[in-house]
Formats: C-alpha cells, sequence, structure tokens
C-alpha cells in the first residue's frame, strides 16, 4: 500500500478545497505586490501630484485622489508593503523566540520550565494593547519600534503551544528509539521532536500574520506606527476629517484593502488547522 | 482544593515582580532621561537634577524598581506630567465612563453571542451555520477602525439618530451617549465571541453523554441547553472572565472617537502628550487587575469542572 505524508495529503486537501486556495493565491498576491513595491519597481512615486485635491474614483484613478492630489490607490499599494512587512519581521521576532523557549521549557522541564512559564505568563500579564502602546512610545515612533513591540507580545502564545506539544512528545518511543542509538538532547528535540510540531509554528504564523497587519493599521492610525509613507492606518486617519465632505474613498480603500488580505490569513489559518492538526483528521 | 488556591495565590508574587520588572526596565531603563523634555530647551542644570530629585529618578536602579512595584499595590502613581493632577483621582474619575460604556455592552454582547451560537449549533453544517460563520470572519477581518468610522458617520452625522460625541456623569442622562459606541462595541465583540462558542459548543455535541441523551429520546434542544450548554460554560466563563480587564482598560478607540472621558481617552490624551507617568500606571493597572481576574477564572474553573485534578 502506497501511504503519503502528512505533507503531501494536507497540501492535497489544501488544494481540493477552492476557499483555501483562493485564500493562498490572495496572500501570495498581497505578498508579490509588497515586494514589487518595496524593490521600487511599483508605487515608487507615490507621493507625486497626479491630479486635482479629493478626487472621487474614476477609470483613470481608482480609489480616487487624496486632499493633495495623490492617488489613493498607489498609496493603498505603498500601505500593502508596510503591512506585510510588519506582518513578516513579527513573524522573524516571534517564531525563534517561541519556538526555542518553548520546545527547551517543554523538553528539559524542572526549573527550566519555571522560567520560561514565569516569563511568558509576566508578558501576557499585561494587556497586549498595553505593551504595544508603552513599547513604540518609549521607542520612539515608527517602523522599528512596531516591529519590536508586535515581536515582543506575539512570541507568547507560540512558546505556550510548543511547550504543551513538546511535553507530549518527549516520552514518545520514536525519541526513546532516538535516546537509545545514542542521540544526546539536542539531536532529540531539534532533529527529531521538532519536525513533529511545525504544524503548530505554521498555523499560529498564519493567524498571527492578521493579528499584526491588524495591530500595524491601529498603531498607524494612533500616529505611532511609519512616519512619512503612507499606510492603512494613516490612510484611516486622514478619513476621519474627510469622511464629513463627503470623500469616503480612502477609508473605503484602506478598508477594502485590509479586509481581503486578513480574510484570506483567517480562512487560511483555519484550513490549515483542519488539515495539519492529525487530531481533527476525518473529523 | 485549598492547597491549589494558596499556590496559585503564591504564584502571583513572582508574576507582580515580573510585571513590575518590565514596566520599569522599558520607562526607567530603556526610556532614559525625561528632565531635558520636560523643562524645555533653556533648563539649567540646577533645575534638572532637582527635577529628577523631586521625580526620585537620582535614587540608584534597585530602589527605583521598588517603587513600581509598590504602585502595583498602593496604586500611587505620583503626578500626571501634563494635567500635574494626581493620577489615582485621574483614574477614579475615568473609571466611571469607561463602566458606563463597557459593562452593558459586555453583557449585552456575550449574552447575544451566546443565543446566536446555540442556534447555530442546533443548525450545525446546514446553510444558516455556514453563513453565520463567514459573516463572523468577513466582519473580523474589516477594522475596527472603520466600523467606527462609518457608524459614527451614518447614526450620529447623517441620520442624526445619536450624539456624536461627548458625556454626562449620572444614570438616564449618559445613555444617549454611550448608546453607539456600546452598539459598535456589540457588533465587534460577536464575531470573535460566536466563533469560540460555537467551537467550544460543537466540541461537547460529539461526546459520548450526549449520545446517551439522545438514545434516552430527549429532545434535541433540551439535550441542547440541559447537558451541552452546562458542560460548555466551563471553558466559556473562563473565557468571559478574563475579557473582563478589559473593560477596566475601557474601549480605547470608541472613547476617543466618541470623547468619552474614560480610562481609554485618557490613555490615548497621554500617548498624544508624552505623559509617561500616565501610561505607566494605566499598564501597571491594567495588569494588576488581569492578573487578579485570571486568578479568579482559574479558581472558578475548578469549581466547575471537577474533572480537573489538582497536582
Amino acid at each position: 500500500m502506497k501511504t503519503n505524508s502528512l505533507w503531501k495529503d494536507s497540501f492535497k486537501q489544501l488544494a481540493r478545497d477552492k476557499i483555501s486556495l483562493i485564500s493562498l493565491l490572495i496572500v501570495l498576491f498581497y505578498a508579490l505586490v509588497a515586494i514589487l513595491s518595496a524593490t521600487g519597481i511599483i508605487a515608487a512615486d507615490w507621493s507625486k501630484e497626479v491630479g486635482g485635491s479629493n478626487l472621487p474614483p474614476s477609470f483613470e484613478h481608482f480609489f480616487g485622489t487624496d486632499f493633495l492630489g495623490r492617488s489613493v490607490f498607489i498609496k493603498l499599494i505603498r500601505g500593502t508593503q508596510i503591512a506585510m512587512s510588519v506582518g513578516l519581521a513579527t513573524s522573524l521576532i516571534a517564531i525563534p523566540i517561541g519556538v526555542v523557549l518553548g520546545a527547551v521549557a517543554g523538553y528539559f522541564g524542572g526549573w527550566v520550565d519555571d522560567l520560561i512559564t514565569w516569563l511568558y505568563t509576566t508578558f501576557s500579564s499585561i494587556p497586549n494593547i498595553m505593551l504595544l502602546i508603552a513599547i513604540t512610545m518609549i521607542l520612539g515612533k515608527g517602523l522599528f519600534a512596531v516591529y519590536v513591540a508586535l515581536g515582543a507580545t506575539s512570541w507568547v502564545n507560540l512558546c505556550r503551544l510548543i511547550r504543551g506539544e513538546v511535553m507530549k512528545h518527549k516520552e514518545r518511543e520514536y525519541v526513546q528509539a532516538a535516546g537509545a542509538i545514542g542521540g544526546g538532547h539536542f539531536r532529540k528535540l531539534f532533529i527529531h521532536i521538532l519536525p513533529n510540531v511545525t504544524h503548530i509554528v505554521i498555523i499560529n504564523t498564519s493567524l498571527q500574520f492578521q493579528v499584526a497587519i491588524k495591530s500595524e493599521v491601529i498603531l498607524s492610525y494612533l500616529g505611532l506606527g511609519v512616519q512619512g509613507e503612507p499606510s492603512w492606518g494613516t490612510m484611516i486617519d486622514d478619513a476621519k476629517l474627510e469622511l464629513a465632505k463627503g470623500v469616503w474613498w480612502q477609508l473605503a480603500g484602506a478598508t477594502l484593502a485590509m479586509f481581503f488580505i486578513v480574510l484570506a490569513f483567517n480562512m487560511l489559518g483555519d484550513a490549515l488547522r483542519d488539515s495539519l492538526d492529525p487530531k481533527l483528521k476525518g473529523k | 482544593m485549598t492547597r491549589y488556591i494558596i499556590r496559585r495565590l503564591l504564584y502571583l508574587i513572582p508574576v507582580l515582580l515580573g510585571v513590575s520588572l518590565i514596566i520599569f526596565v522599558l520607562f526607567n531603563v530603556v526610556a532614559g532621561d525625561p528632565t531635558a523634555v520636560l523643562l524645555g530647551k533653556n533648563a539649567t542644570p540646577r533645575q534638572m537634577q532637582e527635577l529628577r530629585e523631586q521625580l526620585g529618578l537620582n535614587k540608584p536602579l534597585f530602589a527605583q524598581y521598588l517603587d513600581v512595584v509598590r504602585s502595583a499595590f498602593t496604586f500611587d502613581f505620583g503626578r500626571s506630567w501634563s494635567s500635574k493632577q494626581e493620577i489615582s483621582q485621574m483614574l477614579r474619575q475615568g473609571a466611571y465612563p469607561s463602566l458606563c460604556l463597557t459593562i452593558p455592552a459586555f453583557v449585552i454582547s456575550t449574552v447575544l453571542s451566546l443565543v446566536i451560537s446555540l442556534g447555530v449549533a442546533f443548525y450545525r453544517g446546514k446553510g444558516i451555520d455556514l453563513f453565520v460563520r463567514f459573516c463572523c470572519i468577513a466582519g473580523m477581518s474589516v477594522s475596527a477602525l472603520a466600523y467606527i468610522l462609518f457608524f459614527q458617520y451614518f447614526f450620529a452625522f447623517k441620520l442624526g439618530w445619536f450624539e456624536i460625541s461627548g458625556f454626562e456623569f449620572g444614570f438616564p442622562d449618559f445613555v444617549p451617549f454611550i448608546a453607539l459606541p456600546a452598539i459598535i462595541w456589540i457588533v465587534l465583540s460577536i464575531g470573535p465571541d460566536v466563533r469560540f462558542f460555537r467551537t467550544v459548543i460543537l466540541d461537547e455535541i460529539y461526546q459520548d453523554y450526549v449520545r446517551t441523551a439522545r438514545a434516552k429520546g430527549l429532545s434535541e434542544m433540551h439535550i441542547l441547553l440541559k447537558h451541552v450548554l452546562r458542560n460548555a460554560m466551563i471553558p466559556i466563563i473562563t473565557y468571559v472572565v478574563i475579557q473582563i480587564p478589559f473593560l477596566i482598560l475601557g474601549a480605547l478607540l470608541l472613547e476617543n472617537f466618541f470623547s468619552i472621558p474614560g480610562l481609554g481617552g485618557i490613555t490615548l490624551n497621554a500617548l498624544n502628550s508624552s505623559d509617561f507617568p500616565v501610561i505607566k500606571a494605566m499598564a501597571i493597572l491594567s495588569s494588576v487587575v488581569y492578573i487578579v481576574f485570571s486568578l479568579i477564572s482559574d479558581i472558578l474553573y475548578t469549581f466547575a469542572d471537577p474533572r480537573v485534578k489538582l497536582k
């Protein structure tokens, strides 16, 4: 009998499911836009005046123009770059910290576990929004502060999940077998156990990514995020005053741009959980 | 049971010390010397020295850390930099409008979400279930800012059904001011709440005792309300209790948009005027409340679920 690996199975299941396939394509599309914008191929001239002030949407300017006559559509592309970079940077900070601390705590137990559990309990005891505000305020406004703040808040959940899962795995036969043929702690933990808990990292990252994007929008709206460049949050901030004058396109554009990527990550996260979590198999 | 509670109570100490440590590192070590900012360009070294003494910044770092720990117990946070008011006084005044908004909104949204999720659990897998689930995810994907802006513009500004902003103290007077923000709060929380409650209820529905109840010939409605809901209440209570601290924090964005002088509004004003002590006080206060309520939820959990084995 031919058997497929969990990964192969999961990928097949994902590809069959139209909704998750579309979600994946949306994520890839946003990533492509962000890369093209970051390398300066598109949207490099976002600050250029392309028409009159506050022009409504037309074929020439899909989302109209803002009060300085800049194209809202190009600003949205620039905002996509900021949002995706925040999601990526947050993941790059949170994943190594969360995985290593969680794995070490779950595997070794004892005082190491106590210390790490104390550390993440402490971090999770400060309501996220207060920690985000405090860190960005103290480090000074800007993208760097947003990366650090979101990284500092988002490793906690991953760490807790990895710890629990590693704890379950460390007594399993395959780990004992690895020990019996002379594998040390490092080998057992990182070569044998970790590959078996990767699905948690993937599911968590998919859901964390959209939390990071949503938080960036709010922090930018509060004036703590990116400075001197358009972000979905600052565009919504602009719209706050324009709405009474009937200028709705900046709000609509930023909301729509954010809506699709957050929705896609939500759907993808759910689908990944269904297909990768062996416990839910066949339910 | 008593031993567990005592152990859990003792665990408060390291967590509180840890939270104080993070806040201390952020505000006293990383943030640096605030005197230059506070006194402006023409400050003399003597003035700066005096101010440092006044703020307790000339003490050794360990003594400053102890000050932070002490404030977590006494709630004595010193004075605001911008309004020079006693911060504990500001927080007491801000708590009233915040709670006027968040408590009714929280109660209504929790009950409503529970009713909706019982409904969709009853019709699980059918069209209505799929529809509600999609609405939840879609609703959660729209920025909170967009909801607030649109609702405020449309219902308060355009249609004039509600007050656009402001607040009045005293019972019937505040109702028109909090009505719209409360509605927005409910709209914002129904999505995540229903998603969570539905998962919890469905987890129970596939248990063996439900099959037994069905085999006895009980009606589906009876099973859902008497058997499933009781068991599902355990995680639901935990989820609800752990949200209570955020009621005290107030609705940051809502209070800001609707000019409600609550704790959330105070926090954002402090943010705009770089009023570090107020932000620090809010961080400490909200953490202490969070820690207390997570303790309560843990203890409630052991009462509600006898299966929880206490080591």
